[in-house]
This record gives structure tokens, C-alpha cells and sequence, in this order.
């Protein structure tokens, strides 16, 4: 069996309806879990990014990328390891404060982490964690093993690339420029 | 003139106007509730466009197929939502992985209704986009002139390939003035990549060095019109070269480097040679499985050239060692500017043992048989030869498709029309009427077996309505063959469900008016294809073939391609 790893892949494509559909099937294809998936606008104007998050073995990804690329409204697809890029996430933990009654543990944890609290009520506190996806794993598990925690979320992971180029944007570039060339032609 | 131009028109009308605009002059199509504004609109036009009547949806999209294939045009068809749009799927998925350009019109129900489980509502750009290369919902009138120009540019350029345009009822009645548009440029989509210079260079240095080349020519040079450039390039460097089966008209098979065909049934020598060459060139085909036999025994020897206008084919299932991403038709050229003339007679020579080996173990007896009922292979061959090998060759799938290309041979290009990459049983009547409409200059010829035959035997509706001028030959050996020969080699002769209760088929040949004649018996073999082919318009010849007939020789599934089975 060929071993797993955990890609991060970040797609660029048009702004269009469907666009996400089209991209999940070819993980639906080749029967590729999607660990975490975010969708946003990026830098460059009606060019939406996506930043996914898969474990797979290095034949799959390969084939996904090409596969994502050749959908016709994608723009780009590539797929990065941790040195190439960074990357953070985004958590919030929903906590019963009873389980805290009368001792300072809950503060030290929440100074440990560095997390910003939301809200607080007489019976919960929201707090919010920006950090790497192993910080927030390690904050769930601690409160999970208080036994304190009422409700998690995590927003997936999002990267910028480390490189000092930006590939996307010069490739659009180069694309008008064809288009430029096209209509001298025609 | 402003007034004019201001002037509003249904969208319907905006469909049709913008049909004609891309060139379109034939549509296959059947209509229905959700299309009937644009059939309307289509009866003010029908001196622009030709519409023929299918007696089934699959039907037009087979036809638009292969009409594209024989024409290099986009082929078009049109239906109804709902069943008739689910009735295109086959045609659509065959056309996706034969990169064949055909634009699909399906209606579809109003906006407003759409996601409330309305009569006859389908999702169907959810349906049909993983088996397509765009598909759209059209919700408007004003959308319709450039979502058709973009379907066509999408259709035919790159790695061609099937649209689906799916038009909402109000787009087909709304009102709009009609812009006409024309798409050239997709920013996301690379139609043309750039080509890597050093590729070439690269690409060339290795055959200018090969001692034992061989080269592998897939549709990709019938889709580039590169035929000529793929003449040179062969020529100009004495290169062997094996066909795929949509590749096996790129060049004559009179040409004395053509090797025949390549893969699971393909010619022996070019299977071995495949094994045995230092430098393995691939041309616009994609090493699919059917070729490559076991691919981790495939070719380990050689060093690979891959040229192909898909960047996800390079290296999708053999890793290429000098991977040439462009038109082949630039790229071929860009590569014989810099073959030096060469000869390898030796290596040439050495693909005759192989030929002869088969001949005398396959072919002689296929062809030549001293008594027994007919075979296969001689029907093919006399049809072949009795219309000069100048036919376009349509096939239906099983024994009959392997037999029929194996054995037909061509002088033109664009001649054969089969279903490569799915494999579709019943894809050969309505593929001919496409092919008849296309090029009415030629001869359509297809083959087909009793089981394809009734899956698409309503199309000989088509064909009496139309007088279609189609050659169908039935090579009947009432069994769904290849499935029968498979049971016998690997499943100890267990007929499971393979055996077919045959109607008589001349009779529903002729309750559609098509002239029909019963082939039994070798010495009337040749008469009987000189009255087909005598005969105006179209022709039912059904041959009673040996009914255990097996299609040899075969590379065995999962089997190494320099293994093939001769006889059994
Ligand atoms: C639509 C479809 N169903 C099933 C198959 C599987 N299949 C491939 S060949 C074949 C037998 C074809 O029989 P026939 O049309 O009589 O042709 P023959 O092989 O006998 O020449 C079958 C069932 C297929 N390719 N397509
Ligand atoms: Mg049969």
C-alpha cells in the first residue's frame, strides 16, 4: 500500500455558480476524503480562491490537480507542503465554566494558547483561536479531556505561498497577452 | 439600421440565429415540452438548417458524434428536458471520453419552477457535469448569443470534447435583441498551450538518435488535421508507427510504415515492438488500458515521448520521459524541422516475422477459411476491398468492432467512427446516419452485431424517413459475442446470458422500406456486397457468421503486451 500524506492544494478559478461542485467531484471520483475545504475571494479581481486540505498518496495527487486544472473555469491548481507555504486556522470553543468553579485553570489554559475570549456568561465562555491546525487540535483535546467543551468549529486551513513570485498572477498576464495577440489576429 | 438592431426577438429565435452563426447546418434532435419555443423558431430557418427526426434521444447524440467525427465539425443536437435530456447522457459520456465536439441544446423547465420537483425537472448541468467538458443552465434571453458562441469555441478547440446547454423555458420565450457574439479566448482555459521549445529540441535529439523507434498514432492527429505533418514527421525519419483504433485512418493502410493497429486485439508486430524499441513516440493518444495491456510491463525499455494537447494525459498512466504538451500538429512539425533524414531498415525488417507469424496463424484463416460458415473477417475484408477501401467505416461494439477494424482498410482520413473509449453498444446505426449526413460524397459502411443492432434499431426510422444512404452490415452470430468469447476463454465456457434469440431481422428491415438481403453462403459473399454497394441509398446486409467465432489474436486482460494470445 502506498503511503498517505496530508496536501494542502490551493485552486484559483472564475467566479461562477458550480464552480465548487466541479471541483469536489474529482476527490468524489477517486473517493478522496476532503479533510478541510475554504472558499474566499482572493487578491486579484472576480478570481475566487480555494484552499483544501486532503490526505492522500502522491499518485492520487497528482491526478487531482491535473484533473482540478482541466476544469474549464479554474484558473490554477497546485499543491503545496508546509515549507512552501503559510498557513493558519481559525476556532472557536464554546466551554462550561462549572467544571472551572473556584480554580484558575481555565485562565492558565487560555493564556497558554494565547486565545481571545468572545463572550462570557455565568454559565459558558466563547473563545476564539487563530493559530496553526495542531495549536487548535491541542486546545480541543485539553478541553476535551475536562470535559468542558460545548461546542467546536475550525475554519479549515488557508495558506499564502512562501515563494517571492506570484505564479496566479503572472499567468494571467500571460493569458492576456494572448488574448491580445488573438484579437490583432482576428 | 440602429432601429433594426434595437429590435427585440425571443430567445428561441436568438438559439437557432446563433446556431447558423456558428456554422451549424445540421441538427439531430427530438422535440418535446420543454423545447417546443425553440422547435418553433427552427421552422423559420429550415432552409439554413437540416433537422432530422431521431427516433430516440441517444440516437441524435450518436449522430452528432458522428457527424463531428466524420466532418471535423461541431455536431449538434436537440432535445427535450426531463427523459429526453437523460436520454443524451450515453452520447454525451462517449463523445467526453472520444473527445468527440458535439454541442447539446436540451430544454429546461422555467426558472421560477426549477428545484420544486416540476414536471419533467431534472438537474441536468448536475447530471452531466462530470461527463462533459462545460455544460450550462441558460436563465435568460441575453445570455443565449454568447453562451452559444463560447459552447462552440469550447466544443472544438483544445482537447475537443461535449457541451450541454441546458435552456430554461423562460430564455426560449423571453425577449431580447440578438447581439451576435463570437468567442475566441477563455482566460481559465488554455486551448492552445505554449510550447516548450527545449521539449522539441529534446524530443528531436532522441529519435535523431533512436536505432529502433516506433511511433503510436492516436486521434489526436485526426482531431489536429495533422495528418500531413504526422506524414512528414514519419517519413522524414523512417519511422514504424501502430494505430490506435480512433487513429487508424491517419494515414493510409496502404502506407508501408503503418503497422496496423495497436493494443488488446491490434497487430502482433506492433505489440512485440512496443517491448523491443529504444525510443517510443505517442502521438495525441492517451495509453489507455485497452493499449498498454499491463502498463507496469509496458514499454519499461524505451524512453517515452509523449505529445499531447492535454496536460492531464502526460503521464497520467505511463510516465513520459520527454513530455511535448501542445498541438501536435505545431508540435510534429517543430520536431521533423529537426529529424535529420534517416533510415532503420534493419528494425523496419524486423516487423515481418510478426506480420507473417499472424498471417499465417490468424489472418489466412480468418480471411481464407476452406469451408464453414462465414467468418467474420472475410465479410469485412470483401466489403472493404468491393468499395476500394475508400468507405468511411462506422462500427457498433463487440466482435464485429474489433473484427471490422482489423480488417477494413483506408485510404482517406476520418474513416473510421467507432465508440473507443466507452464502448457503446448500439453507437453504430445512428453514428452512420451522422457520418452519411456529413460527408453525402462518401460511402457510410457500418458494422454491426446482433445485439448492438436492437439497441438502436428504432434509427431505422431515421434512415427510411430520411433515405439515408447507409451500408449496414449485420454480422450475426446470434450471440452477444464478445462477451460469449470472453466466457469461453475465462470462464469455462459458461454461456451466461449470452445467447440471443434472434428476430428475423430482414423483415424489420423491410416494414422500414430498406432493401435487405440474407448472406449465408461464401460464394455469394461477393455478389451480395455488390448489390448492396450498387444499390441507391441504404442497404441491410445480414451475414450469417460462425456463431463461436473469436477474435484473435488478444492480449488477455492484464497482460503484458508483448504476450498475446494467437489462437485458442
Ligand atoms: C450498452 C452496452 N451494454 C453492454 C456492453 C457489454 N458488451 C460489450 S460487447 C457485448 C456483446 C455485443 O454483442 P453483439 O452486438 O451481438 O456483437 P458481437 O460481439 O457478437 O459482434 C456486450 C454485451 C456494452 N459494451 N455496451
Ligand atoms: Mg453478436
Amino acid at each position: 500500500m502506498e503511503t498517505e500524506s496530508l496536501y494542502t492544494i490551493i485552486v484559483h478559478s472564475e467566479n461562477f455558480a458550480g464552480i465548487l461542485n466541479q471541483v469536489a467531484a474529482v476527490f468524489t471520483r477517486l473517493q478522496v476524503n476532503i479533510e478541510s475545504l475554504n472558499v474566499s475571494a482572493s487578491s486579484l479581481p472576480n478570481v475566487h480562491k480555494f484552499t483544501i486540505c486532503c490526505r492522500t498518496t502522491e499518485k492520487n495527487i497528482d491526478k487531482i490537480i491535473k484533473q482540478i486544472v482541466k476544469k474549464l473555469d479554474v484558473i490554477s491548481a497546485a499543491c503545496y507542503t508546509d515549507r512552501d507555504i503559510f498557513s493558519s486556522e481559525i476556532a472557536m470553543y464554546k466551554i462550561s465554566t462549572h467544571v472551572f468553579d473556584g480554580s484558575d485553570d481555565l485562565n492558565v489554559i487560555l493564556r497558554k494558547y494565547n486565545t481571545r475570549v468572545v463572550e462570557v456568561t455565568s454559565d459558558y465562555i466563547v473563545v476564539e483561536l487563530a493559530g496553526s491546525s495542531d495549536e487548535i487540535t491541542a486546545l480541543r483535546d485539553e478541553f476535551q479531556n475536562l470535559g468542558c467543551i460545548r461546542q467546536f468549529v475550525r475554519s479549515g486551513k488557508i495558506a499564502v505561498t512562501a515563494s517571492n513570485i506570484e505564479k496566479v498572477s503572472e499567468w494571467l498576464d500571460r493569458r492576456e497577452k494572448v488574448r491580445t495577440e488573438r484579437s490583432r489576429i482576428l | 439600421m440602429d432601429m433594426e438592431e434595437k429590435e427585440k426577438i425571443s430567445g428561441s429565435e436568438i438559439l437557432i440565429r446563433s446556431l447558423i452563426r456558428e456554422g451549424a447546418d445540421t441538427i439531430f434532435g427530438y422535440p418535446g415540452g420543454a423545447i417546443m419555443p425553440v422547435y418553433d423558431a427552427l421552422m423559420n430557418h429550415t432552409d439554413s438548417i437540416d433537422h432530422i427526426l431521431v427516433r430516440h434521444e441517444q440516437g441524435a447524440t450518436h449522430a452528432a458524434q458522428g457527424y463531428a467525427r466524420a466532418s471535423g465539425k461541431v455536431g449538434v443536437c436537440m432535445v427535450t428536458g426531463g427523459p429526453g435530456a437523460t436520454n443524451t447522457i450515453t452520447g454525451i459520456a462517449d463523445a467526453m471520453l472520444d473527445s468527440t465536439p458535439i454541442v447539446v441544446i436540451a430544454g429546461q423547465i422555467t426558472t421560477d419552477l426549477i428545484g420544486t420537483d416540476a414536471f419533467q425537472e431534472v438537474d441536468f448541468t448536475c447530471v452531466t457535469q462530470p461527463i462533459s467538458k462545460w455544460t450550462y443552465q441558460i436563465g435568460s434571453a441575453e445570455e443565449i448569443s454568447r453562451v452559444v458562441a463560447r459552447a462552440f469555441f469550447v466544443a472544438k478547440s483544445g482537447r475537443p470534447g461535449p457541451v450541454v446547454l441546458s435552456v430554461t423555458k423562460n430564455a426560449q420565450v423571453g425577449m431580447a435583441e440578438y447581439v451576435p457574439e463570437k468567442v475566441e479566448f477563455i482566460r481559465s482555459y488554455d486551448d492552445d498551450p505554449e510550447i516548450d521549445m527545449s521539449a522539441i529540441e529534446e524530443a528531436a535529439e532522441a529519435i535523431n538518435n533512436a536505432k529502433r523507434p516506433f511511433v503510436l498514432a492516436g486521434q489526436g492527429i485526426e482531431i489536429g488535421e495533422a495528418q500531413e505533418e504526422f506524414r512528414n514527421f514519419v517519413e522524414k525519419a523512417d519511422l514504424p508507427f501502430g494505430c490506435t483504433l480512433l487513429g487508424l485512418s491517419v494515414l493510409p493502410s496502404s502506407h508501408p510504415l503503418n503497422k496496423g493497429m495497436l493494443g488488446m486485439h491490434g497487430n502482433l508486430c506492433n505489440n512485440v515492438k512496443t517491448n523491443e524499441c529504444d525510443v517510443l513516440i505517442a502521438v495525441g493518444m492517451r495509453f489507455d488500458d485497452r493499449v498498454t495491456g499491463d502498463v507496469s510491463t509496458y514499454a519499461r525499455q524505451a524512453k517515452i515521448i509523449h505529445l499531447d494537447i492535454d496536460a492531464s494525459e502526460i503521464g497520467k498512466n505511463v510516465k513520459a520521459d520527454i513530455p511535448v504538451l501542445g498541438n501536435c500538429r505545431k508540435t510534429l512539425k517543430l520536431i521533423s524541422d529537426r529529424l535529420n533524414p534517416a533510415k532503420h531498415t534493419e528494425w523496419t525488417a524486423s516487423f515481418e516475422p510478426y506480420v507473417r507469424e499472424e498471417y499465417e496463424k490468424v489472418i489466412d484463416k480468418e480471411l481464407h477459411p476452406a469451408s464453414g460458415p462465414l467468418n467474420m473477417g472475410e465479410v469485412v475484408n470483401a466489403v472493404s476491398e468491393a468499395s476500394g477501401h475508400k468507405a468511411i467505416l462506422v462500427t457498433d461494439v463487440g466482435q464485429n468492432q474489433m473484427m471490422a477494424s482489423r480488417y477494413f482498410k483506408y485510404e482517406e482520413k476520418r474513416s473510421i467512427i467507432t465508440s473507443g473509449g466507452m464502448g457503446t453498444m448500439g453507437f453504430g446505426l445512428p453514428a452512420a446516419i451522422g457520418a452519411a449526413f456529413a460527408r453525402p460524397d462518401r460511402t457510410v459502411c457500418m458494422f454491426t452485431g446482433d445485439g448492438g443492432l436492437q439497441m438502436t434499431i428504432q434509427e431505422f426510422g431515421t434512415i427510411m424517413e430520411r433515405k439515408v444512404p447507409v451500408k449496414i452490415i449485420l454480422l450475426n452470430n446470434n450471440y452477444l459475442g464478445n462477451v460469449r468469447q470472453w466466457q469461453e476463454l475465462f470462464f469455462h465456457r459458461r454461456y451466461s446470458f449470452t445467447r440471443l434469440d434472434n428476430p428475423d431481422f430482414q423483415v424489420i428491415a423491410s416494414a422500414y422500406g430498406i432493401p435487405s438481403r440474407r448472406v449465408a453462403d461464401r460464394a455469394e459473399l461477393q455478389d451480395a456486397v455488390r448489390e448492396m454497394l450498387e444499390t441507391d441509398g441504404p442497404f441491410f446486409l445480414e451475414a450469417c457468421v460462425a456463431e463461436e467465432g473469436n477474435v484473435m489474436p488478444m492480449i488477455p486482460p492484464g497482460g503484458s503486451v508483448d504476450n498475446m494470445i494467437m489462437e485458442c
